[in-house]
C-alpha cells in the first residue's frame, strides 16, 4: 500500500469522492490513460477516481471515446499510455479475465449474452469463479459437484431475483425482452463478485418506466452490494439522477469533471453537446 | 414457485441426459440379445465394435464442434494415435496381464492418455486460432499425424523394445517382431477387442462428455463458443477451456481408436485418413451440433447404411450420398424447416385442442 500511497501523490487527481469514501483506497484509479490506434488518438490523457461505493457517470457526445475508455478498463484494448489502477492493482498487460479476477465487471453496449443459454446458466457462468469444483470433480460428477452446483443455483437464483428476473430464469436469454436483457447482462456482471461495475448504457431501448426502475436498481445494488458503479449513459435524467459524480468527454479528452450541477452549468459541456454560439454571426 | 421451477429445469436437464443413456443402454441389451441367441449375420457382428467406435468419435468430436464451437478437421488423427499407442500397449503387456479384457482397457486408456498428449501439444499452437484457419491447421496436423505413424517402426526383440520415426526401416536383432512396420502398419495384432467394451466406451464417453456439459466447465466452453468478448469479461480463461474442450475430445478420440486398432488383424496408418475426419464430422453434423443423442444415432445409421447398401455395389456410395443431402436439407433449409414446423405446428394444434377437451 506504501507503493500505492507515493504513487498517490505525484499525480496529484481531481477528486470528487463521497465522504465515507474519503481515506478509502479507490476502487479505480486512472491516471493519464491514453490509446492511439495508429494516427487516431481515441482516448487522451484521461484521468478519473472512483471511491468504493461511488455512482459516477460518463457522457459525451457519440464518438467521444466513452466505450474505448471502457475497454481500456477492462483491458480489451492495452493502453498506449497511462496506467489503470484496480484496488491499487496495476494492470498493465492484464488479459480481460484476470482483470475481472481483480474486481471490475461490465455490461455492453450492444447485449453481448450468451443467447443460447438460459439466464439462470448466464448468471451462473458470471459466477465461474466462485464455483469451487475441481476438473475432474466435475468430469465425473463426484460429490463436490453436487454441493457446488446447489450452491451455485442458489446464489444465482438470488442475484436474478434481486433484480426481479426471477421469473424468466428458465427462459433462453436471446429470446428476452430487450430491457430484461440489459437487466440480465447487469446480473451477471454482479455474478463475479465485483468491487466495481461498468454499465455500458444501461437504459438504452428501455422506455421511460423501465428508465426509473433502472435507477432505483442501480442505487440499490450500490447500497445492498457495497461496490462502485460507472456508467455511461445518453439519458440525461438518469445520469442527472443518479450520478454523484460526471465525467464529461469529448475527442477522447476529459473536458469536465464534477457534480451533476456542476456539469449542467459548465460552458464546456453545453458547447460539446449543442455546439458554440457563433459570436460574429 | 421457484424451487419448483427450478427442479423443472433440472429434470429437463437430466432428463434429456436419461434418454440418451437410456436409448444408448437398450440397444446395447437388444442387439447382445440377439447376439447371443444367434440371430446376426457374422457381417451384422463385423459392425458392431466400429459402430461403438464411430459412435464415440462423434460424441467427442462433437464436444469441440458442437460445443466448443471449434471445427476441427483432424480428428482421425488423434484415433489413429489412440490405435497405434494401444496396439503396442496390448502387444508389451501381453505377458504380464494375461486378462485380455484388462488389457484392452489398459491400451483404451493408455492411447487415450497419449492422444491428449498430443492434443495439447497440437493445442498450443493450434488453438491461437479461430474458425476457418483452425479448420485448416486441424486438418493438416491430422495428416501430419497419419504421416508420422506410418513412418514409426515398433518391436521387441531379445534387448528389449524400440521404436523409431525413419524413412528408413529400424532394423531388428534375429527372432525380433515387428509390432508397428512403418508403412505396413501394425501386423499380427491379437483381437482382443470386445461389443461389451465398445458399449463400455459408449458410455464412458456419454458419461464424461455429458458431465462436462452440464458443469461449470461446460458452461464456460458454451459461454466461450457464445460470445467469447462477454466470457472474458466475466472472468473465463477463454484459451484454457478451448484447450481442455480439445484435450478431452483427443483422449477420447484416442480411447476409440485403440479399440479400432484391437479389432483387426492389421491396421494401416492411411486409415487415420482426412475421410475418416470428414466422416465422423457427417456424422455429427447429421446428428445435430451440440446434441449428443444425436451424434449416437447419426453414427450409427451412418455407418451402417453404406455397409446395408453393398448389395448395390457401385451405386451405394452415390446413395450414400443422397440420403446426406436430403438429411441435410431437412434439417437445414429454411424452406423445408417452415414446411416441417407447420405441420409440428399443426400437429402441436391437435393435441393442444385434445387437451382443452379433456379439461372441460
Amino acid at each position: 500500500m506504501n507503493e500505492y500511497s507515493r504513487k498517490m501523490l505525484k499525480v496529484p487527481t481531481y477528486n470528487l469522492l463521497r465522504e465515507q469514501d474519503k481515506d478509502k483506497l479507490p476502487v479505480l484509479d486512472v491516471r493519464n490513460l491514453g490509446i492511439d490506434f495508429g494516427g487516431l488518438t481515441a482516448v487522451d490523457s484521461f484521468n478519473i477516481t472512483i471511491g468504493p461505493t461511488e455512482i459516477s457517470g460518463l457522457i459525451g457526445p457519440n464518438g467521444a471515446g466513452k466505450t474505448t475508455i471502457f475497454n481500456l478498463l477492462t483491458s480489451v484494448y492495452q493502453p498506449t499510455r497511462g496506467s489503470i489502477l484496480i484496488n491499487g492493482i496495476d494492470t498493465k498487460g492484464m488479459t480481460t479475465h484476470k482483470v475481472n479476477k481483480l474486481g471490475i465487471a461490465r455490461t455492453f453496449q450492444n447485449i453481448r449474452l450468451f443467447s443460447d443459454m438460459t439466464a439462470l446458466d448466464n448468471v451462473k457462468v458470471g459466477m465461474h469463479n466462485q464455483i469451487k469444483c475441481s476438473f475432474l470433480s466435475s468430469l465425473l460428477h463426484l460429490p463436490g459437484y453436487y454441493k457446488a452446483e446447489k450452491k451455485a443455483n442458489e446464489k444465482a437464483m438470488e442475484l436474478l431475483d434481486f433484480m426481479g428476473l426471477g421469473d424468466v430464469a428458465n427462459q433462453k436469454a436471446g429470446s428476452l425482452p430487450y430491457g430484461v436483457q440489459r437487466r440480465l447482462e447487469i446480473v451477471r456482471a454482479l455474478a463475479t463478485n465485483p468491487s466495481i461495475i461498468l454499465l455500458d448504457e444501461p437504459a438504452a431501448g428501455m422506455n421511460p418506466s423501465e428508465t426509473t426502475e433502472l435507477m432505483h436498481q442501480i442505487r440499490r445494488i450500490r447500497d445492498t452490494f457495497h461496490i462502485a458503479i460507472f456508467l455511461i449513459e445518453h439519458d440525461m435524467n438518469l445520469v442527472m439522477n443518479v450520478c454523484e459524480a460526471i465525467a464529461v468527454v469529448n475527442y477522447g479528452r476529459i473536458i469536465a469533471k464534477g457534480t451533476p450541477e456542476e456539469i449542467r452549468q459548465n460552458p464546456a459541456v453545453i458547447e460539446a453537446y449543442l455546439g458554440r454560439e457563433e459570436s460574429n454571426a | 414457485m421457484k424451487t419448483k421451477m427450478n427442479t423443472l429445469l433440472k429434470n429437463k436437464n437430466a432428463r434429456t441426459n436419461a434418454l440418451t443413456y437410456l436409448v444408448v443402454i437398450a440397444a446395447f441389451l437388444v442387439t447382445q440379445y440377439l447376439y447371443s441367441a444367434d440371430a446376426l449375420s457374422s457381417s451384422v457382428k463385423g459392425y458392431l465394435i466400429p459402430i461403438c467406435v464411430y459412435i464415440s468419435l462423434a460424441v467427442s468430436l462433437n464436444l469441440l464442434v458442437g460445443i466448443c464451437g471449434e471445427l476441427s478437421l483432424g480428428h482421425a488423427g488423434f484415433m489413429g494415435i489412440g490405435a497405434f499407442s494401444g496396439i503396442v500397449i496390448a502387444a508389451l503387456l501381453k505377458d504380464t496381464i494375461p486378462n485380455d479384457a484388462l488389457r484392452l482397457l489398459c491400451a483404451m486408456f493408455g492411447g487415450g492418455i497419449l492422444a491428449g498428449a498430443v492434443g495439447f501439444v497440437i493445442g498450443v499452437p493450434v488453438l491461437r486460432l479461430r474458425g476457418d484457419y483452425l479448420a485448416i491447421v486441424t486438418l493438416a496436423f491430422g495428416e501430419i499425424l497419419k504421416n508420422i505413424i506410418g513412418n514409426t517402426y515398433a518391436g521387441i526383440d531379445e534387448s528389449g523394445f524400440h521404436m523409431a520415426i525413419s524413412t528408413t526401416k529400424m532394423p531388428l536383432e534375429t527372432g525380433g517382431k515387428y509390432i508397428i512396420n512403418g508403412p505396413l502398419g501394425a501386423t499380427g495384432i491379437q483381437k482382443i477387442a470386445t461389443f461389451p467394451m465398445g458399449f463400455v466406451l459408449v458410455l464412458f464417453t456419454l458419461f464424461v462428455v455429458l458431465n462436462l456439459i452440464n458443469s461449470k466447465e461446460g458452461r464456460a466452453i458454451k459461454a466461450v463458443r457464445d460470445n467469447r468478448i462477454a466470457a472474458e469479461s466475466v472472468g473465463i480463461n477463454v484459451t484454457a477451456f478451448r484447450m481442455k474442450a480439445f484435450v478431452v475430445s483427443a483422449f477420447l478420440a484416442g480411447m476409440a481408436g485403440a479399440l479400432f486398432g484391437l479389432n483387426y488383424s492389421s491396421v494401416t496408418a492411411s486409415k487415420f485418413n482426412f475421410n475418416t475426419s470428414i466422416n465422423i464430422l457427417v456424422f455429427v453434423v447429421l446428428g445435430g451440433m451440440g446434441n449428443i443423442l444425436g451424434s449416437v444415432i447419426s453414427a450409427t445409421l451412418l455407418y451402417v447404411l453404406p455397409e446395408a447398401l453393398r448389395s448395390l455395389q457401385d451405386y451405394r456410395m452415390i446413395l450414400y450420398a443422397i440420403v446426406l443431402i436430403v438429411v441435410m436439407l431437412c434439417t437445414w433449409s429454411p424452406k423445408v424447416k417452415e414446411y416441417l414446423s407447420v405441420i409440428g405446428d399443426k400437429l402441436g394444434g391437435l393435441r393442444k385442442k385434445k387437451e382443452v377437451g379433456s379439461h372441460e
